[in-house]
């Protein structure tokens, strides 16, 4: 009887939990609609921060977010495949593929640090370039990460059938092996981008912030989180208005990228 | 009228062949003739080294290094008429041209995530083909050999993932065809597809063998007698027997063979 | 050839992540110095943080911050890894499939939420409930350390259920067959199996929370103060660094890449040892 009773108990603990973690995603994400959407104006995209809205911020995240990408895709899609196609299996690969892993995780604000010490304190101010780098240092690790998994899951009959046909190496990879892990290489890397847009700490002390609408990457360059971490501790009610806005901008665009990338691997089987 | 000429194009001699890191070699001192434009089956217990064996006719060990050869394996070159050691072919490029004599379809078919045009094209895009005409003409004649051609030429430009287990094989072995190959070798090809499939890849192979010399390795006994003119019986690394078929199946001279043909072990 | 070139360029790109990880080393380890040489290890007790008279010189200790992260930290893990692993349980268990869809994506969504949004909303919400619940300014290590575990529970619960996924059906066929009730087949079979799995999702979690900043900056109360009350407000490393690094110089700049070093150093080390564990799991 003990036993059952027992079973039951954990059960309904673990449903409460699961519905606990429910509730606080629907909670934050209610707040955020009420709040943000009460605060978002036409102004709001039309208007750069220094006028009271986030058409600045908004356009000065992705960019550096774009450029990010630009750099760390080449970069983290190379690693991959050396660490999936050539390296496999050497002591080289496994040290690698677990630095790698551990810099998924590494403190965003050290990464801050890093960059701040090698690209503005030399320089003398802040400046978007540094955010891009920032920003890149933290898309790579994850973009290796996927790369080797997705390129794992091609099965080796494949490249052998490359092989067998007379094709070189590094065409199988290009033409056949990574083009069958296309979707999940492209996911990958959707998600990691995803992840960078919404990150503030890496930016404070690189491209810091901008009030004003610029494309000019050797200044501070505007920034929709920092934005927010400094609206948010103004004691104005605008200040405070517009940080829910951006909040609620911000929260919708990446959870949207996250849901187009989980609707791309839905196929997958 | 019948040319009953038997003429060798492949001779394994004394091969032994060690896996990376094994303590002892997998095949020991395999001898095997390989003839013009007859099919020669391989067969023999799970772990004979039947599969290793037909790996090494167009170097494919080579993709994951740390394996011994000793031996040779001569294949006949087609001008000089002069038997040449492919275990000694070391260059990434003769490597290439090897494999694009001896060509190699798998127990799993393996179609490219592209159109079933560019799977078939492939190879031959590898080869520095480029003019589209001559692709075309290329790519159809490759699609009748491997007897697919009806049920491809309408979809030439739709994914080869859409088409059956069979028909994939089928693209399969047109596309190695589209090479013009000397030899064809097969590991298991029909082990993983029903028996419609099946019957119409042996009905394949035995048109094929008119312009083309194939190898078979398979765990069918019927099959090897329904298709080869030649079989070789392994176990454990050696070569037990080898002999025309029938000799093979009506009267094998060893007992071993006898056993699992009878169907006393393996 | 193009396939030499190619190989080249993807070995160069591949160690990156080694440069990375040292570079990053040596340049804290290098800037930090200042406040290495001066301090030493004693810098790991000092609670005061004062800049000198002109800026020049001062005292400076890294003993509140370090305790802030650890205790905001400890909470978080504390509140976080009974609730994830009853999601876990719920997802591979409990739920009827069509529901796990669902639900999963639900968690992941969670886990994407950016660090800044929990700020905000744990600042203007979630704040003041835990002010009228157990007093005090309604910012402060509590309430960090509540958002803390929030953000770090759909991470651990996600990593958790693939570990637990990894359990053969039979495995558990076989202990239902005996007549295990579900959670003793949980207990016994499940668990035991990904166990390496499971402690690495906890550690890996916990790695993860040590350098969490912006949520815990909202809501950690940013004062250089032990707090006496769990409720006080206090600092930790990346609160501090986010808040001061900016304006720092000399002396005090050299103490933040002293504080940087550490929290980089025990991030990596956690996280590492993480990842034994994980590695441990694979050989079974």
């Amino acid at each position: 009887m003990n036993r059952l009773v027992l079973n039951k108990i954990v059960m309904i603990l673990s449903t409460i939990s699961a519905f606990i973690g429910l509730g606080f995603l629907f909670w934050i994400l209610i707040t955020l609609s009420y709040k943000g959407i009460a605060s978002i104006h036409l102004s709001t995209f039309t208007k750069d921060l220094v006028e009271g809205g986030i058409r600045n911020l908004l356009v000065g995240q992705f960019t550096m977010a774009l450029i990010a990408t630009v750099i760390a895709v080449p970069l983290g899609v190379l690693a991959g495949i050396y660490l999936r196609e050539y390296g496999h299996g050497s002591k080289f690969a496994s040290v690698t593929r677990t630095l790698s892993d551990v810099m998924t995780s590494a403190p965003s604000i050290v990464i801050g640090v890093f960059v701040f010490a090698l690209m503005v304190d030399p320089v003398g101010s802040f400046n978007g370039w540094a955010g891009i780098v920032a920003l890149a240092i933290m898309m790579i690790p994850i973009i290796i990460g996927t790369t080797d998994n997705m390129l794992a899951l091609v099965p080796q009959e494949l490249r052998e059938a490359g092989i067998a046909l007379g094709g070189s190496k590094h065409k199988i990879i290009v033409q056949i092996v990574l083009k069958a892990a296309k979707v999940g290489v492209t996911t990958g890397i959707l998600l990691s981008f995803a992840r960078i847009i919404g990150e503030t700490a890496p930016l404070l002390f690189t491209s810091a912030n901008n009030q004003f609408f610029t494309m000019d990457l050797s200044d501070q360059f505007p920034s929709l989180t920092v934005s927010i971490y400094n609206l948010a501790t103004y004691p104005d009610a605008e200040s405070r208005e517009l940080a829910w806005a951006a909040s609620f901008i911000l929260t919708m665009i990446v959870l949207l990228i996250n849901l187009l990338g989980r609707y791309f691997t839905r196929n997958k089987h | 009228m019948e040319s009953n000429e038997l003429q060798k194009v492949m001779d394994v001699k004394d091969f032994s062949f060690t896996y990376p890191g094994a303590p002892e070699p997998t095949l020991k001192a395999n001898n095997l003739p390989i003839y013009k434009n007859k099919i020669t089956a391989l067969i023999g217990p799970s772990g004979c080294g039947k599969s290793t064996l037909l790996r090494a006719m167009n170097r494919i060990h080579d993709l994951y290094p740390g394996f011994k050869y000793e031996g040779k394996i001569d294949l006949l070159n087609q001008d000089s008429g002069k038997m040449e050691n492919i275990l000694k072919l070391q260059k990434e490029n003769e490597l290439i041209g090897l494999r694009q004599r001896i060509g190699m379809i798998f127990q799993k078919p393996t179609p490219f995530p592209m159109s079933i045009y560019d799977n078939v094209a492939y190879g031959l895009r590898l080869q520095g083909i480029k003019n589209k005409s001559e692709l075309d003409g290329m790519v159809e004649k490759a699609l009748k050999d491997g007897a697919i051609w009806k049920e491809a030429k309408d979809r030439l430009k739709e994914s080869a993932m859409g088409l059956s287990g069979g028909q994939q094989q089928r693209l399969c072995i047109a596309r190695s065809v589209a090479l013009k190959p000397e030899i064809l070798l097969f590991d298991e090809p029909t082990s993983a597809l029903d028996p419609i499939s099946t019957g119409a890849i042996e009905e394949l192979l035995t048109e094929l063998k008119k312009d083309i010399t194939i190898a078979i390795v398979t765990h069918n006994m019927q099959q090897a007698s329904r298709l080869s003119d030649y079989t070789t019986f392994m176990y454990l690394g050696d070569i037990i027997e080898f002999d025309k078929t029938e000799n093979i199946f009506l009267n094998p001279a060893e007992k071993l063979t006898e056993d699992y043909i009878t169907g006393r072990f393996g | 050839m193009g396939g030499q070139l190619f190989k080249n360029f993807s070995f160069l790109s591949a160690t990156l992540a080694f440069f990375m990880l040292v570079g990053i080393f040596s340049v804290l380890f290098n800037l930090a110095q200042e406040s290495l040489y001066t301090f030493g290890f004693d810098f790991l007790y000092t609670e005061i943080w004062e800049p000198g008279e002109d800026d020049e010189g001062g005292i400076f200790g890294g003993y509140i911050p370090v305790v802030g992260t650890l205790l905001s930290t400890l909470i978080a893990m504390i509140l976080a890894t009974p609730i994830a692993m009853g999601i876990a349980i719920f997802l591979t268990e409990i739920a009827p499939d069509k529901i796990v869809k669902p639900f999963g994506v639900a968690i992941e969504l969670l886990a994407a939420i950016p660090s800044i949004i929990y700020g905000m909303w744990g600042l203007f919400y979630f704040a003041p409930i835990v002010q009228s619940i157990f007093g005090g300014n309604g910012v402060g290590l509590l309430t960090a350390g509540i958002v803390l575990a929030i953000m770090v529970i759909p991470f651990m619960a996600a990593i958790t259920r693939d570990s637990m996924n990894t359990t053969p059906d039979v495995l558990k066929e076989s202990a239902y067959a005996i007549g295990a009730t579900k959670f003793e087949v949980i207990k016994d079979v499940v668990m035991p199996y990904s166990k390496g799995g499971i402690i690495g999702s906890i550690i890996l979690s916990l790695g993860r929370a040590l350098g969490e900043t912006m949520a815990v900056a909202f809501l950690i109360g940013s004062v250089m103060s032990i707090p006496n009350k769990i409720t006080d407000p206090t600092t930790s490393i990346p609160v501090l660094l986010a808040n001061n690094f900016a304006e720092a110089q000399d002396l005090e700049l050299s103490s933040m890449y002293y504080l940087a070093l550490i929290l980089f150093v025990v991030s990596f080390s956690v996280i590492a040892l993480a990842k034994f564990y994980f590695l441990g799991r694979k050989k079974h």
